[in-house]
């Protein structure tokens, strides 16, 4: 059999290559040939041409006698862009396959020209050209990209760690970001709060973050929540969300969304900066700790500045605001190890992350086992926060 | 001696020091022991009445004192306590 091992291009001079059109005219002939897809079972899955039979590069030598038990048949070989196919149809003509081609460019450059393949249901042509590096990845696939189409998920605070979240999630092709913030934008914000721009300052964030989003991706519903996040609202706007990235600048709004979210059993993915240090931690309500499991009361105002008063590296806003993103996309597809019951502490200044482990709190108020189940008359009652985080800054 | 890791709002209290070591065999003398060396971390961990503060996380390692014995859970020499306190910050 012919070795492989020599180079790509060399290889494409030695075996015959069709170009799309040429492909397409042969496989719509009478004669069919045997068309043969030479790639993964997951990339063979997202999209594939009708009548192909798929056979990894690693099993053709294997298994072509079974499949082309004539040598002198017709064989067609397509990979992604025509590379693994061109060393498949040379490895054949070594084993003395008289007529094999492969196709140029491959399903790429077929499905670039517009022409159909055999796709599962859900995804247009657009979207899986404009996931296919998302699709390609066997953790998420077809399956896992159309869970985040599904997914509708609340970012609390159009800020330092919602501008990047926001527009990574919003990449990631999560169907519905609802923003909640009641800001303008202003210039100050613009060191590390991405999603806005110079010609935005003045406009509301909410605003301001849907034009950045439905200019990156028109998949995305952007809806628009300019408000204040407070005791009468959360109720009825976490209930619309599946997972809630709380980016908020203050403790009783922190405080609120989390006995909220328990109420609700909605994950949280919260994470905070200040100066040059980053916390995160995912709260999935009865499977792991909540916020006052981690932190049952606040600090005092001295021990807690805000970052407007003490400042922050903008590119900690980044990292941690990501790192959320990262969670948010895990916890939609049910993929890897979420940060339950762990938090990750990122100090920017000596590039060190350190885990520290969360527990629940048998004493809880919130999700303890003596928290009261509360009645649904009950749900948008809350204590007054700004009273139990007196002291504490807003903002 | 154990290693104390100091948050970014007390280190004003440590001359900017992000880890400093303190004695001790339990973790309330290893507290105190910094206490002693910086006394302007005093009235931030611990309340008038010697407690420590209910706002003050602390950890040995990467554990919670509180699951563990609290201050007089024991500290070895190669160990780590950590102050971990709430940040609010995200815009």
């Amino acid at each position: 059999m012919a070795t492989t091992a020599e180079p790509i291009d060399v290889i494409k001079t030695k075996i015959e290559q069709l170009d799309v059109a040429e492909a397409q005219r042969e496989l719509g002939a009478g004669a069919e040939p045997v068309l043969l897809d030479v790639r993964e079972p997951h990339e063979f899955a997202e999209a594939h041409l009708e009548g192909a039979t798929l056979v990894p590069p690693a099993e053709i030598g294997d298994r072509i006698a079974e499949l082309v038990p004539d040598r002198a048949q017709r064989v067609v070989l397509y990979c992604r862009v025509g590379n693994r196919s061109a060393r498949a149809a040379y490895e054949l003509q070594g084993a003395g396959y008289e007529n094999v081609a492969s196709v140029a460019g491959g399903i790429e450059a077929w499905q670039e020209l517009g022409l159909p393949v055999v796709a599962p249901e859900g995804m247009s042509r657009d979207q899986r050209m404009r996931y296919s590096r998302h699709t390609l990845l066997p953790e998420v696939g077809v399956e896992g990209q159309l869970k985040l189409l599904n997914a509708k998920v609340l970012l609390v605070g159009a800020g330092g760690l919602g501008s990047p979240s926001a527009l990574y999630l919003a990449a990631a092709g999560i169907g519905t970001l609802g923003l909640v913030d009641d800001d303008d934008v202003e210039e100050s914000n613009l060191q590390r709060q991405v999603i806005h721009s110079t010609e935005r300052v003045g406009t509301p964030k909410t605003e301001s973050a849907r034009i950045a989003i439905e200019g990156l991706n028109p998949d995305v519903d952007v809806v628009e929540h300019r408000m204040r996040l407070d005791s009468s609202n959360v109720i009825e706007l976490l209930r619309d969300y599946d997972v809630i990235v709380d980016g908020a600048d203050n403790f009783p709004t922190r405080y609120l969304l989390n006995d909220a979210s328990v109420r609700l059993r909605k994950p949280v993915v919260s994470a905070s900066i200040l100066g040059f240090e980053g916390q995160i931690s995912s709260f999935m309500p009865y499977e792991g700790p909540c916020y006052r499991c981690l932190y049952p009361v606040p600090p005092p105002a001295e021990l807690a500045p805000s970052c407007g008063a003490a400042g922050v590296l903008g590119v900690m806003a980044g990292v941690m605001g990501l790192l959320q993103a990262n969670e948010v996309v895990k916890l939609v597809i049910g993929i890897g190890e979420p940060l339950i019951g762990r938090l990750l502490i990122y100090d920017s200044l000596g590039t060190r992350f350190t885990e520290l482990k969360v527990r629940r709190d048998p004493e809880c108020p919130i999700c303890g086992p003596d928290a009261a189940e509360i009645p649904e008359s009950e749900l948008g009652k809350f204590p007054d926060y700004d009273a139990f985080c007196a002291g504490a800054p807003l903002g | 001696m154990p290693t104390v890791k100091i948050p970014p709002v007390l280190r004003s209290e440590t001359g900017g020091e992000a880890e400093v070591a303190a004695a001790g065999a339990s973790v309330g003398e290893v507290l105190r022991s910094l206490v002693a060396a910086h006394p302007g971390t005093e009235r931030q961990l611990f309340s008038g009445e010697g407690e420590l503060n209910r706002y003050v996380n602390v950890y040995l390692n990467d554990e919670d004192v509180r699951v563990l014995d609290g201050v007089e859970t024991s500290v070895a020499e190669s160990d780590t306590v950590v102050i971990l306190p709430a940040m609010a910050g995200g815009a």
